[in-house]
């Protein structure tokens, strides 16, 4: 741990500080007693400016980001973020906008939010959207409350399952739960689908509804999509639409035409906001005509005199967020629509398959495929490497960052062993991806002639493999001078 | 590398074993389930006394990877629990049929289909591809 930044409370001394306060022009007096903090400052690191500024400095030079490198993390859309979102953002008329100034002085931020909520239905094939939630998994929660009040408003008092399939995203299910539902998983197919069969066994009068991410997360188009969409209303249930896969398909298909009821839109993935670590998410959600009354407000609307005005839907669910949503990020996923309009958002899609059929292409003889298909946005391989019996994903996964690449998603979806799972998406370059693909291919030589290099790897990082386990078993999650020094100590 | 199964134990499609010790079964998870997970970092298991029907979850199994449920392959009232694996859990990984047991229970009857050493063995072949 030699190169390692010290933690910012080892580089304090008492008395120094960062800031000069002006002469103190009135007389001293004591704070009263309520408004003094109980809580011990003793500790508290004390630093001049510069000591600070380089800390962090140093710390952000050992990140990885997606002003970088290349991220191709499956599931997650690490797409290039374009700065002009962001001189957008920081326009003074929305970044210092109040969200307390009422309608009359936020015209122009609520026609914003107004043509998102338009954009985004016509996108998606919805009558109604909301931008309240703060990211997907909230956009899944308010989604699956809006199905159990529809099935309540409607006297319907028996359904109390959600069907997952056993690919799904560990939010789905973990939704169903949060909503005080029964999660009833699905099979797969041996072509990585819904197993029909068994979603026909599985639906019931009780049946609230289904969960389903298409493109799901082996990559593969659900094809029998429009089928599962029938049989599920048939029997009175409803369908989500997970959007965390939703960069596949933009301007090609529509979820509430493919039958859909309810959908999230990522911004933070498919709309270009940055995330992971890099800003908050943002999953608006839309719906048909039917659960539009149970969106989360409130929502925007254009009064009769042409003005925008805020509202909430008359069943709504209520807010799932304070104010109006994580704004910033609105302001972004609407400049990448009106940046790309109809033509750019169907090209996005189109390159994202295309690069990422291109990685599958080049990778599949050295890392076999989890199921041999054409993929759409992101492709699901296997680390089990031909005469490297010893070798495992998570080794393939580390030796990559001596080659200086962000580790894809591993060991996800949980129904493919040893998983990679691989998403380049639209924003990088043929250049990008060879390189990648070279870095993987030589990687599966290694695997075979000096596995010690993976096992030892990263060997180039500022850090060498992280003890997980311990981590995990004993973990320190607060400064702790002692636990510093033992750990150092190994 | 093969997994372990030994010949006398039955097991279940999610990958516990059982083993029958006098009226009583004793219950794990398997090597290949312990192999799939890798480290376990931190397990929860039922209370003595309690119930469970076969197919029921009753507890959880962390590793550094993954989550999973327990699931009782067969049903009946806990008698014991392997309280040592609170504190360390790589037993289950070291010996998973032996130190790594999980819990005991007095069966009601009811079981899940149990899979015999050979059908097991040919189970987790069809999933390693």
């Amino acid at each position: 741990m030699d190169n390692f930044e010290p933690h910012i409370y080892e580089l304090s001394a008492p008395g120094k500080h960062g800031t000069n306060l002006p002469r103190l022009d009135v007389p001293e007096t004591d704070l009263p007693e309520n408004l003094l903090r109980q809580d011990d400052l003793n500790d508290f690191p004390e630093l001049t400016e510069l000591e600070v500024v380089r800390h962090y400095t140093r710390i952000s030079r050992n990140n990885a980001s997606i002003d970088t490198g290349p991220i191709f993390l499956g599931s997650c859309t690490m797409k290039g973020n374009p700065k002009l979102h962001e001189e957008v953002a920081r326009y003074a008329g929305f970044a210092a906008a109040h969200p307390l100034q009422g309608d009359a002085l936020s015209q122009g931020a609520l026609r914003l939010m107004y043509e998102l909520q338009h954009y985004l239905g016509e996108i998606s094939g919805f009558e109604a959207v909301s931008l309240q939630p703060a990211a997907g998994a909230q956009g899944e929660f308010t989604g699956i409350l809006a199905f159990r009040a529809y099935h309540l408003d409607r006297g319907d008092h028996d359904r109390t399952e959600v069907l997952v399939p056993n690919a799904a995203h560990g939010t789905n299910p973990a939704t169903a739960a949060m909503a005080g539902l029964k999660v009833v998983e699905l099979k797969s197919d041996a072509r990585g689908n819904v197993d029909m069969d068994d979603l026909r066994a599985r639906l019931s009068p009780r049946t609230a509804g289904m969960m389903l991410t298409n493109p799901n997360t082996l990559g593969l188009f659900e094809d029998q999509i429009v089928e599962i969409c029938r049989l599920v209303h048939e029997a009175g249930g409803l369908m989500y639409g997970d959007g965390a896969n939703f960069n596949a398909i933009l301007g090609i298909a529509r979820p509430g035409e493919l039958g859909f009821d309810f959908m999230h839109y990522n911004l933070h993935k498919t709309f270009t906001t940055p995330h992971g670590g890099g800003g908050p998410g943002s999953g608006a959600v839309g719906c048909t005509a039917a659960l539009a009354p149970f969106l989360p407000g409130p929502r925007v609307r254009k009064a009769p005199d042409g003005s925008y005005e805020l509202y909430t839907p008359e069943k709504s669910i209520g807010r799932m967020k304070a104010f109006h949503g994580n704004f910033g990020m609105l302001v972004r996923a609407w400049t990448y629509i009106r940046t790309l309009g109809e033509e750019g958002l169907r090209e996005v899609s189109e390159t994202a398959v295309l690069n990422a059929n291109y990685v599958r292409a080049r990778l599949k003889d050295l890392y076999p495929q989890a199921v041999d298909r054409i993929c759409m946005h992101e492709t699901v391989l296997k680390g089990q490497i031909a005469g490297a019996s010893g070798v495992r994903t998570l080794d393939i996964a580390k030796r990559l960052i001596d080659y200086g690449f962000h580790p894809p998603t591993i060991y996800f979806p949980l129904i493919v062993p040893e998983a990679l799972m691989i998403e380049p998406t639209e924003t990088e370059s043929k250049r990008t991806l060879d390189q990648f693909i070279e870095a993987m291919r030589a990687i599966a030589r290694e695997a075979v002639e000096t596995p010690e290099l993976l096992h030892e790897a990263p060997t180039r990082a500022p850090v060498r493999r992280l003890d997980e386990v311990r981590a995990a078993r004993q973990p320190v999650l607060r400064y702790d001078a002692e636990a510093f020094r033992r750990l150092r100590e190994g | 590398m093969a997994p372990n199964i030994p010949a006398d134990l039955k097991y279940s499609k999610s990958d516990e074993w059982v083993r029958a010790e006098g009226d009583e079964v004793v219950i794990g998870i398997t090597d290949y389930a312990q192999d799939q997970l890798g480290d376990i970092v931190y397990l929860e298991l039922p209370q003595v006394g309690a119930s469970f029907a076969p197919g029921q979850s009753f507890g959880a199994i962390e590793s550094v990877k993954a989550s999973s449920e327990l699931y009782a392959p067969v049903g009946g009232e806990v008698v014991a629990v392997n309280s040592a694996l609170e504190a360390n859990q790589e037993p289950i990984n070291r010996d998973p049929y032996g130190a790594g047991w999980l819990v005991r229970l007095r069966p009601s009857g009811e079981q899940e289909e149990l899979l015999d050493a050979a059908a097991y063995a040919r189970y987790c072949e069809e999933r390693a591809h």
